[in-house]
C-alpha cells in the first residue's frame, strides 16, 4: 500500500441503504489547497458522501484513507438550537476545543463576530448562526474545512457575504475546502473544482468544463450552464486564480 | 428525549420485582433491568424503525405493566403504592449509603464527560466530527439515569421521578446564562425542593414524592412570574 499525499482519498466507495443505492463507485481525492464544490439534486447522496469522507459513516464497499493527524473543521447545515439550554456564543464555540486566547481572538475577528461573542445562541439570526458555526469549525486551525450547504437558510445578500467570507478564508489560510452547495453561480468565483453528484459522479473538473458537460446541462438546464459560464468569465481576472491547484478526480 | 428518563424509571418496577424474586436485592435488580432497558431502547432507536416518541410510549408502559404483573403473579409482598409515588419511611440507613455512593458516582461521571455530553446534546454530527461517538455518550447517559432512578425511587416514586428530572432544570433555565450555571442552580433547586417537600409531607401527613413535586413546580411557576416581572420593567 502506498502512502497517501492526499488529505482524504476515497476509492470505489458505495453505500446501500434500505436496498437503495445512495452512492455508487465514488472515487475522489482531496488534496492540499483544493477547493471542491459538490453539486447535485436532492437525494443525490451529497451529505452521505461528506459523512463517509469524514468517517461518520462506514460505506458498504470501497476504501477511504485519511492522512495521519488530519484536522477537519466541520460546519453542519444548521443545528437545532435547543431553547431548553442557555449558552453563550463564546461557550458554544469553545466547548470541547483545545484553544488559546490568541487563536480565539483571531477567529472572532476573521469571521467578524466580535459583537456576538457574549450573546445567547437562542437570539441569533440565521446569518449570525452560520458565522458562529463557521468560527467554531475554524478554531482548531483545521487542514480541511467541510461545509454542508452552509448558506442554505440565508437570504441572497447573506449568501453573497457568506461566500465572500469563505473565499477570504481560503485565500488567507493554508486550508482545503470541501463544500456542498446549491448556490453554484455564487461559489463559481472561488471554487477550483466542481463535482456533480447524482448517486454516482456524473462529471467533475474545472467549473467551465463541467458547465459544458452534457450530463450537467441535462441535470441543471442550459440557463444554469450559461450562468456559470458568465461567472467563470469574471473569474479570469480575479486574484485567486493564480494558485489554482489540480487534484485528481476521476 | 426528555421522557427517556421516565421510561427508564417505568422499567424499574420490573427490577424491584425481579430483585425480590431472585433474592438479589432491589437496588441490584433496578440497576440491571434499567440498564438493559436503556440499551434496548438505544438499539431500537438506532435502527430507526419507529419514531423516538412512539418507541418511548410503547416501551415505557410495557415495562411498567410487566413489572406490575410480575409482582402480582408472584404475590410479592411490597407496597406498590410506595414505589409508584415514593415513601420516605421505607428508606433505611443502608439505602442512605447507597444514595451517597450513587450521588458521588453521578457527579464523577458527569463532570468527567461534561463537554462531550454538552456537544452531543447540541448536535450529534458536530460531536462526531470531533471524534466523539454519540453511542457511548448515550450509553453513559443511560447509566447516569439508571443510577439516579435507583437511588431516588423510594423517595420520589417512579411515576414522579421525571418531574425531578425536568422541573428543576426548567426552573433553572430562566435564571442561568450557561449550561454549567443551569446544572448548578437546578441542583440547588432540587435539594431545596426535597427538603421543603419532606417538611411539608411531615406537616400535613402527605406522601413525600408528590409533596416534593408540588414544591418544585411552585418554584417553577414563581421563576416564570419573576422573569415576567423583571422583563416588564
Amino acid at each position: 500500500m502506498k502512502t497517501i499525499n492526499a488529505l482524504i482519498s476515497a476509492s470505489n466507495v458505495s453505500v446501500i441503504k434500505h436496498h437503495k443505492s445512495i452512492l455508487k463507485n465514488i472515487d475522489i481525492q482531496i488534496n492540499k489547497n483544493d477547493f471542491i464544490t459538490i453539486i447535485g439534486p436532492n437525494g443525490a447522496g451529497k451529505t452521505m458522501l461528506l459523512k463517509c469522507l469524514m468517517g461518520f459513516y462506514k460505506p458498504n464497499f470501497g476504501k477511504i484513507q485519511k492522512k495521519d493527524k488530519l484536522k477537519i473543521g466541520y460546519m453542519p447545515q444548521s443545528i437545532n438550537v435547543i431553547n431548553t439550554m442557555p449558552m453563550t456564543v463564546k461557550n458554544f464555540i469553545t466547548v470541547r476545543k483545545k484553544y488559546d486566547d490568541i487563536s480565539f481572538k483571531q477567529v472572532v475577528s476573521e469571521i467578524d463576530i466580535r459583537q456576538l461573542v457574549d450573546k445567547q445562541l437562542s437570539v441569533l439570526s440565521g446569518g449570525e448562526m452560520q458565522r458562529v458555526l463557521l468560527a467554531r469549525s475554524l478554531l482548531n486551525n483545521p487542514d480541511l474545512l467541510v461545509l454542508d450547504e452552509p448558506a442554505q437558510n440565508l437570504d441572497i445578500s447573506g449568501q453573497l457575504s457568506f461566500y465572500k467570507l469563505i473565499q477570504e478564508i481560503y485565500s488567507k489560510r493554508d486550508i482545503s475546502i470541501l463544500m456542498v452547495s446549491h448556490d453554484l453561480h455564487l461559489v463559481m468565483v472561488s471554487t477550483k473544482k466542481v463535482l456533480c453528484l447524482s448517486n454516482h459522479i456524473c462529471c467533475s473538473g474545472k467549473p467551465q468544463q463541467v458547465a459544458q458537460d452534457p450530463e450537467f446541462i441535462s441535470m441543471f438546464g442550459k440557463d444554469m450552464a450559461n450562468m456559470m459560464a458568465v461567472y467563470q468569465h469574471t473569474n479570469h481576472t480575479s486574484q485567486i486564480d493564480n494558485h489554482l491547484i489540480d487534484g485528481e478526480i476521476k | 428525549m426528555s421522557y427517556y428518563g421516565e421510561s427508564i424509571a417505568h422499567s424499574s418496577l420490573l427490577g424491584v420485582g425481579l430483585g425480590i424474586l431472585l433474592g438479589t436485592g432491589i437496588n441490584f435488580g433496578i440497576i440491571v433491568v434499567c440498564l438493559l432497558f436503556g440499551i434496548l431502547f438505544l438499539w431500537l432507536q438506532q435502527s430507526k424503525i419507529l419514531s423516538t416518541d412512539t418507541l418511548l410510549g410503547v416501551l415505557a408502559h410495557l415495562a411498567l405493566s410487566i413489572g406490575i404483573i410480575v409482582i402480582s403473579l408472584n404475590r410479592i409482598k411490597i407496597d406498590i403504592h410506595a414505589f409508584l409515588f415514593g415513601d420516605i419511611l421505607t428508606v433505611s440507613s443502608n439505602d442512605l449509603w447507597m444514595m451517597y455512593l450513587g450521588v458521588i458516582l453521578v457527579i464523577f461521571l458527569i463532570s468527567f464527560n461534561w463537554s462531550s455530553l454538552l456537544l452531543v446534546t447540541i448536535d450529534e454530527d458536530l460531536a462526531r466530527a470531533e471524534g466523539i461517538n454519540p453511542i457511548y455518550i448515550n450509553l453513559l447517559l443511560t447509566t447516569i439515569l439508571t443510577i439516579v432512578v435507583a437511588v431516588s425511587l423510594q423517595i420520589i416514586g417512579l411515576l414522579l421521578i421525571t418531574a425531578m428530572l425536568i422541573i428543576p432544570a426548567a426552573t433553572s433555565r430562566r435564571l442561568a446564562n450557561s449550561p454549567e450555571q443551569m446544572a448548578l442552580i437546578a441542583t440547588l433547586i432540587g435539594i431545596f425542593s426535597v427538603i421543603l417537600g419532606i417538611f411539608l409531607s411531615v406537616e400535613i401527613d402527605a406522601p413525600s414524592g408528590p409533596s416534593i413535586v408540588v414544591v418544585s413546580a411552585t418554584l417553577f411557576f414563581l421563576s416564570y412570574l419573576f422573569n415576567f416581572l423583571i422583563k416588564k420593567d
